[in-house]
């Protein structure tokens, strides 16, 4: 990085360290925090939609799409995750890479499946095979970030499905009784509120989320988890800082960042739970309503 | 309408290149990074070794494009054949377990004993009390089927903290690899108990049904062999070791 960095063997202290942090390894253990946030970021809108969807499936009239929201939630919190994890990106992969070899060869006349292996014709890599690899990994990423939203989408359909029946039926019976249809009052009474009573178990998964992102460690993308063993573990003279086993060190800045991080989401879900709560008939609503007399 | 032409010109071109192998789409190689001298991850994020020598050097020979894909150890032979990339290049003994699943080439590296390292001063005895290795090595399963008891760990790096920390009285894996760490050691690890014959030599796992690819890289390393290269690296990453080819 810096010029003096040529021959770091006769360096030390200050300079040593400075030229030590800054090698493109550490320049990338450094961006791979970044694809915490990318996971966090892409997961979570997509936990939403799978769990709100799975939620209403659940609230269907309609026994087959009730089944199919019954299914979606009780499958996917029965099986342990990480074989969700495991089995979901390659599933996936396998699949979409089956359907474009359909499309794509359709002369190819080799099995796809032929012992062990599953192979199909180059045209239908997906990525191709001659892409960067960056590509690559940008796709086991996203393949990755579905298997996420998947699994915690049926936990959060479970919380939602719980905070749509929490809202009391009085309400609902109210709505009935303006002549409201069922769609108005979704939309109306229990879409508004169903907020307060999701928050907590919501808040929760994002709490299990944050702590479940090193788990794409173990779907091979290259997060803080596999650098920080990377570049922690003992480096021998062929290395050009070679030094003993640093892993502690490394997994102690791992340790610091989440807590900082779970310690940021408490206090953000506390204001948010303020907010959705406001004018709310229940207990933090009333208190809610105290501290916001008084502070005016 | 040149635009046309132009799009099925490269249309064309594509399908050739496809079909056609040996000079067109990239070869994905899959290794581990984490087994110095054979492969590792370098300051400069790349792979490096004697491995990534070999590999690029068969890759010119046999006129492929390649590229370099780290994955782990754990999960390596399952990626390969569903296809996430298309050669296994990262110290793997050919063993006929490994064999039913996969193929190999002729080896590009010569049988290696496998030794046992332990805290400087331990006795020889400790070869037959809780040993650690590398899980899916030859040498956790050598382990296991002798009278010790074998503690398996992810990466090549936990195996070594096991002794240092004490869950384990020695580690087995191969001499090049533990040559280093103990020459790092400053003393505090040092070789122990005798080395053991395991495995055949290291050759490069490929996909059963990619014969053709297989044939190509087979001829790549007879070529190395032939004129003394390969002697070269091996004489280069493991201390001027000695192979005749």
């Amino acid at each position: 990085m810096f010029d003096y960095c040529v021959d770091p063997q006769s360096l030390d202290g200050f300079y040593w360290w400075s030229c030590y942090l800054t090698t493109v390894k550490h320049i990338s253990f450094y961006k791979s925090f970044l694809v915490v946030f990318a996971l966090l970021g892409v997961t979570v809108p997509l936990i939403l939609i799978f769990g709100f969807m799975g939620a209403v499936a659940r609230q269907s009239k309609l026994y087959p799409i009730r089944l199919f929201g019954i299914t979606y939630t009780s499958i996917v919190r029965g099986v342990p995750d990480i074989i969700f994890f495991l089995f979901v990106p390659i599933a996936l992969d396998q699949g979409i890479e089956y359907l474009r070899h359909k499309i794509k060869c359709p002369d190819w006349t080799d099995p796809i499946r032929q012992g062990n292996d599953f192979v199909v014709c180059q045209l239908a890599k997906m990525p191709m095979g001659s892409t960067e690899q960056w590509i690559h990994e940008t796709y086991g990423f996203f393949l990755a970030a579905l298997a996420f939203s998947i699994v915690f989408g049926a936990f959060a359909a479970n919380t939602i499905n719980g905070a749509i029946n929490a809202i009391p039926r009085a309400q609902i019976e109210t709505g009935v009784a303006y002549g409201m249809s069922r769609k108005q009052i979704f939309m109306r009474i229990q879409f508004p509120q169903m907020w307060a009573y999701a928050l907590p178990g919501l808040s929760n998964l994002w709490m299990i989320l944050i702590k479940a992102t090193p788990l794409l460690f173990l779907l091979g993308v290259q997060d803080i988890v596999y650098w920080a063993r990377e570049l922690g573990g003992t480096k021998t003279a062929r290395f050009t800082y070679p030094h003993e086993d640093w892993r502690l060190g490394y997994f102690i800045v791992l340790l610091v960042f989440y807590l900082l991080l779970s310690w940021l989401s408490e206090i953000f879900f506390n204001k948010l739970t303020l907010k959705v709560t406001k004018g709310q008939a229940t207990l933090s609503g009333m208190n809610n309503k105290n501290s916001g007399k008084s502070s005016s | 309408m040149t635009l046309t032409k132009l799009i099925t010109g490269a249309a064309l071109i594509a399908a050739f290149t496809s079909s056609a192998f040996a000079d067109g789409h990239t070869i994905r190689m899959g290794t581990e990074g984490a087994y110095p001298p054979y492969n590792f991850v370098n300051d400069s994020g790349e792979v490096d070794g004697f491995e990534r020598e070999v590999g690029d050097e068969l890759c010119k020979r046999a006129n492929l494009n390649c590229t370099w894909v780290i994955n782990d150890w754990d999960s390596i032979i399952p990626n390969l054949v569903s296809g996430n990339y298309d050669t296994i290049i990262a110290g793997m003994s050919i063993t006929s377990e490994r064999d039913e699943v996969i193929d190999f080439t002729s080896e590009y590296f010569p049988p290696d004993p496998s030794t046992y390292v332990a805290l400087a001063g331990a006795s020889a005895d400790v070869v037959n009390g809780v040993v650690a290795a590398q899980t899916s090595t030859i040498q956790a399963a050598y382990i296991a089927s002798s009278s010790a008891t074998v503690v398996e760990f992810a990466t090549p790096e936990e195996t070594v903290a096991a002794v240092r920390n004490g869950e384990a009285d020695a580690v087995l894996a191969d001499d090049a690899y533990l040559a280093d760490i103990v020459n790092a050691s400053n003393g505090e690890l040092a070789f122990v108990g005798s080395p053991v014959a395991i495995g055949g030599g290291i050759g490069m796992g490929i996909r059963e049904s990619d014969t053709e690819l297989k044939a190509t890289m087979n001829t790549a390393i007879a070529s190395m062999k032939a004129d003394g290269t390969l002697t070269k690296l091996i004489a280069k990453w493991f201390d001027g070791r000695s192979v005749e080819y």
